[in-house]
């Protein structure tokens, strides 16, 4: 029997789970893994599943030793069901349940509602690396390269987690859906993705940046949401993607960080004061810092409407069941129960933005968003200090949380960045300032050239400060075979 | 406060009213208006494409007939669906080049949510029984239009159709459904909310789609619903359609259908415009019916007018006539008197029908009507005829019919005396006035069948096919009190000795019975014989709803509908009744 700390690779499917004595769930597994194959050939990096790639695969899931480097083909990387170790007589920490041993089957009046959570949470994993399997071929340096393809590797292992609860918790309803999460594609016309954000394209390596800023951190407050469950398998599954999840969101905020660097030293080199003079930083063949918010605002406000309505009955009835927590619940002094307490959640009144307190178990959505647009500041802060010890008064900001809304209560009214409500007509005016044209997207394309020799970057990115693996810039992170 | 607004608003009818209002503090009900118009629409639009007509939802949240509740998600209250109400008879009227009707959502995401839960949760039950009433006779409507109108529905589900929502879709004689692997049906009623799907749902399910009963049992008890191929195999969808082809397809099918119309394509359609009421005092005036609410006594008298011009020579001139024909103005306006009294007065618990006019005129309109059935107006007015009647049928008061000197219960008004629960003949004459007399004509024989699919004829003599052909021998003679109880057509015969006294006696006996167990008692009686989807509907599976709608475990403090969307789950009294 594996401790629950040490991997299984002995069998095809890599596991702390002991898969080896389970030949229900381990049948189930190894007849969806040929799909699973299939898909990643098909919807994977494109180009590079021959490469070999300096990735990185879980040995174990204790917090010290849980990774080792190494180059490998794609297709063989080491995909598995790994769980955070079990915490003796855990109890569920909200909700109506509140102090009853954590759940370590479904219970059956929970059952579609936790369903439906994981297959929603499931089925952005494999989305992500749909929107993302034309970047390869125009990545800014071999580093770069490979982080992405550590980060698509891992999206396809998360989709693993969440197959397995459904393989082992669900029945035939488990086992179909995990067969629809390899059949629905990312922005297709007949089987879209099931989120909206998930089925915009990421056209550029500034939008991968920004995605794994923004979206990777909804998925990562989705997560620690899910880590609180009361059901066990899928707190210990969250709290061990959480530990991957990490990494997806440095690669987004170094990469936003580098690329700001970059355009900054530029300016700087050029002797370009007015940071808005967008022409001039674009013949240096760097990323303009007025795009560079533009492109922040989009995939910031996008990234918003995957929290859903402010205030919801799902979410209600998800933390009353105990089901899904609070961000952080274990560090909230509260009763962890809600009831009757309140919570103040922006709405829009007759067109004005106004703060309201509501039920505080409706307002769940509003409070996890909160959490998570206090979470984006840090980085923002990070970006600004580069911006000004290069000397330039220009400072990066997070859009107004009503700002180019499509779901929740901001979806029906116009606001600009700055939170200030318009007509639509005047919105429309003024979108081209707010939001990437399609002249910024083809100025960022004309950037997008690959630069594929060892310790060399693109014109619009900075190098790293440090490499991976405690390895140099310079480092062969992909040994590229067409 | 006494409102008063000279065309519309509501002069506090009676002093018993006003007195209550004085006690209870300034309470003004709105009145709920029935009569709207597409300028008026909040909730629906019209898109007319040549032979096809878009029936689009996109409710408008802010929108609610009563503040308290949001309209999210197209879901619906009774003043959307007094919209689509308004929509369905337009189409019928105003439309004949109209073949087809697609059902759609103007939502993103989302066909329609079903009944708004939270106006659920804080509707008294009189008032949530009233709107599932109207609601249920809204989605007949539709199949009405499909079965006889030639006005084919289609629903195209694109997003979640939940409770209420599937069972619009279910009332289109083909469903489609996006196959966009997030798009469901799904009746999640009693899993989500510990209620029915009560409008229809759970007998459309099993009557009309003919799903299997164990299929529909795991149907109605999953939350999540059906979506895809599944949908198709369990019938609760006609054919999933995959996204790209969909819009195509929806156009395809809706031509198709519009191409099954018998509706003429070059016909001018009959404006159906606002209609003429005035509400003061007591009495509510339309053009050719009179109400006079008496509060006191707990009743309403509902005067009906017959015809009084003479009888168009030929259909072009009904036509031009419009909505100022007698048979459509007298239907729209009982209609509406209907719907008024039902909902605006609750505690008239007694329905007096009275009618005056000519009975020979009022048969020739009948003959005129049924000699020019095959005309697409002529067919949709005695369609529309037979809905009113029908909402009498189902409507929850006592309802008795006076058959006096001067009245004109003749053919298609005599219908009003057998809708009746009793009726009383005047015998012989009064004050210089002729003898009452009852007329049965060829339109009591098939014209207006109620919803067990029987003539009210057939419905009273039930079992007793010779008494029914006894009628029709004396088709179009007028009949004195004498006779027609004979027949068996009335219940009481009175002279003038007796009249006002028995009258008056029967009258206030009626009215001091328990108005639940009258309503109970009355809706059993009015249907006897044969069951069918409809009165599956009203009488089985409302009654049920409307048991459950006042059981703890749905609106108890802790019950479903209550705790619905605070995230408390509801705590049931697990004894089962």
């Amino acid at each position: 029997m594996p401790d629950g700390m040490n991997i299984d690779y002995d069998g095809l499917i890599p596991n702390n789970v002991g898969l080896a004595e389970d030949q229900r769930v381990r049948k189930a597994l190894e007849t969806w893994h040929p799909g699973y194959i299939d898909w990643w050939k098909d919807m994977g990096p494109e180009g590079f599943q021959e490469s070999l790639v300096y990735l990185r695969t879980a040995i174990g899931v204790d917090p010290k030793g849980w990774a080792k480097f190494d180059y490998v083909k794609m297709p063989e990387y080491k995909w598995g069901i790994l769980l955070a170790p079990a915490v003796e007589g855990r109890t569920i920490p909200f909700g109506k349940h509140k102090g009853e041993l954590a759940w370590q089957e479904v219970p059956g009046e929970y059952r579609a509602l936790l369903r439906r959570l994981i297959v929603v949470q499931g089925d952005t994993e494999p989305a992500s690396v749909e929107q993302q399997r034309h970047l390869g071929a125009t990545a800014p340096s071999l580093y770069d390269l490979r982080n992405l393809f550590q980060v698509n590797v891992e999206e396809g292992r998360h989709l693993w987690a969440m197959v397995y609860l459904l393989h082992k918790y669900f029945g035939t309803d488990g086992r179909e859906e995990a067969e629809e999460l390899l059949q629905r594609r990312s922005g297709h016309a007949d089987t879209p993705r099931m989120l909206g954000a998930f089925n915009e394209a990421t056209p550029d390596w500034l939008s991968f940046f920004m995605f794994t800023y923004f979206t990777d951190r909804d998925g990562k407050m989705q997560l620690e949401a899910l880590a609180q469950s009361g059901f066990d398998p899928l707190s210990r599954t969250c709290r061990f993607m959480l530990t991957e999840e990490a990494h997806h969101m440095f690669v987004g905020d170094s990469g936003v960080q580098r690329v700001v660097e970059r355009t900054v030293q530029a300016m700087r080199d050029a002797g370009i004061n007015d940071p808005y003079d967008q022409a001039a930083e674009r013949k240096l063949g760097v990323i303009d810092l007025p795009t560079i918010q533009k492109k922040m605002n989009l995939h910031f406000s996008l990234t918003l409407d995957l929290f859903g309505n402010e205030i919801s009955t799902n979410a209600a009835n998800a933390f009353n069941a105990g089901i899904k927590g609070r961000y952080r619940e274990d560090k909230i002094e509260d009763d962890h129960d809600l009831i009757g307490a309140t919570y103040p959640v922006l709405r829009c009144v007759d067109g004005e933005i106004v703060r309201e307190e509501a039920p505080a178990l409706s307002a769940l959505n509003m409070r996890l968003r909160d959490d998570y647009v206090k979470d984006c500041e840090s980085g923002v802060v990070r970006w600004n200090r580069v911006i000004e010890k290069a000397g330039f008064s220009f400072r990066l900001a997070l859009p107004h949380v009503a700002f180019n809304r499509a779901i929740g209560e901001f979806a029906t009214i116009k606001a600009g960045p700055d939170g200030v409500v318009m007509d639509a007509a005047a919105w429309a005016a003024r979108a081209g300032d707010w939001l990437p044209d399609a002249a910024d997207a083809a100025y960022i394309d004309s950037l997008m050239v690959p630069v594929r020799e060892a310790g060399q970057y693109a014109s619009w990115i900075a190098p790293p400060r440090v490499g991976i693996d405690n390895k140099g810039g310079d480092f062969e992170y992909v040994q590229i075979v067409q | 406060m006494i409102m008063h607004n000279s065309l519309d608003g509501r002069v506090s009818c009676n002093i018993m009213q006003f007195m209550e209002q004085q006690m209870t503090g300034p309470v003004e009900k709105p009145i709920i208006e029935f009569r709207t118009e597409p300028a008026r629409y909040r909730h629906w639009r019209i898109e007319i494409e040549g032979p096809v007509a878009h029936l689009i939802m996109a409710v408008d949240p802010a929108g609610g007939l009563v503040p308290g509740y949001e309209l999210k998600l197209n879901s619906y209250d009774l003043g959307v669906d007094i919209e689509l109400h308004d929509a369905v008879q337009r189409l019928r009227f105003e439309h004949p080049e109209v073949g087809a009707v697609v059902l759609r959502s103007g939502r993103e995401g989302v066909f329609c949510a079903g009944a708004n839960i939270r106006m659920l949760g804080q509707s008294s039950h009189a008032h949530k029984v009233n709107f599932c009433k109207f609601t249920n006779e809204t989605r007949l409507s539709i199949e009405d239009a499909t079965a006889h109108s030639g006005q084919r529905y289609l629903s195209a589900v694109k997003g979640a159709a939940a409770g209420g929502g599937y069972e619009l879709a279910l009332t289109a004689a083909h469903i489609m459904l996006i196959d966009d692997r997030k798009s469901s049906v799904s009746l999640p009623e009693l899993p989500l909310l510990a209620v029915l799907p009560g409008t229809g749902g759970l007998t459309r399910v099993t009557d009309k789609r003919q799903v299997r009963r164990d299929l529909a049992d795991v149907f109605c008890t999953a939350e999540e619903g059906v979506r895809g191929k599944k949908a198709v195999a369990w019938r609760l969808v006609d054919e999933v359609i995959a996204p790209s082809v969909w819009d195509a397809t929806v156009a395809q099918r809706a031509r198709e259908a519009a191409a099954r119309t018998d509706r003429p394509t070059d016909a001018q359609g009959v404006k159906l415009p606002w209609l003429e009421r005035k509400i003061e005092g007591g009495s509510i005036t339309y053009p050719h019916v009179e109400v006079r609410c008496d509060a006191g006594l707990r009743r309403a008298e509902i005067l009906v007018a017959g015809p009084s011009l003479p009888v168009p020579g030929d259909v072009a001139t009904a036509v031009a006539l419009g909505a100022d024909f007698w048979p459509l103005a007298m239907a729209r306006a009982l209609d509406d008197a209907i719907l008024h009294l039902r909902t605006n007065e609750a505690e008239l618990g007694l329905w007096m029908l009275r009618t005056r006019g000519d009975a020979a005129l009022m048969l020739a309109y009948d003959a005129f009507l049924e000699a020019h059935q095959n005309h697409w107006l002529m067919r949709e007015i005695r369609h529309f005829i037979k809905r009113v009647l029908k909402r009498i049928d189902v409507t929850s008061r006592s309802i008795v019919a006076l058959i006096e000197p001067g009245s004109c219960f003749a053919g298609t008004l005599a219908e009003l005396a057998f809708a009746a629960d009793r009726s009383a003949m005047f015998v012989g004459d009064r004050g210089g006035e002729a003898s009452a007399m009852l007329t049965v004509g060829p339109a009591n024989f098939g014209a207006y069948p109620m919803g067990n699919g029987l003539t009210r004829l057939q419905t009273r003599f039930l079992g007793e096919a010779a008494t029914i052909e006894r009628v029709r021998a004396s088709l179009e003679l007028p009949l004195d009190a004498e006779a027609a109880a004979d027949l068996g057509l009335v219940t009481f015969t009175y002279d003038q000795t007796d009249w006002d006294d028995e009258i008056r006696i029967m009258l206030e006996e009626r009215a001091s019975f328990s108005p639940d167990s009258l309503t109970g008692m009355e809706a059993n009686l009015r249907f006897p014989g044969p069951e069918t989807m409809e009165t599956r509907i009203f009488g089985r599976l409302t009654a049920w709803q409307n048991w459950i709608f006042q059981r703890p475990n749905a609106v108890g403090p802790d019950g479903a509908l209550k705790r619905y969307g605070s995230g408390q789950q509801a705590a049931f009294d697990r004894q089962r009744v």
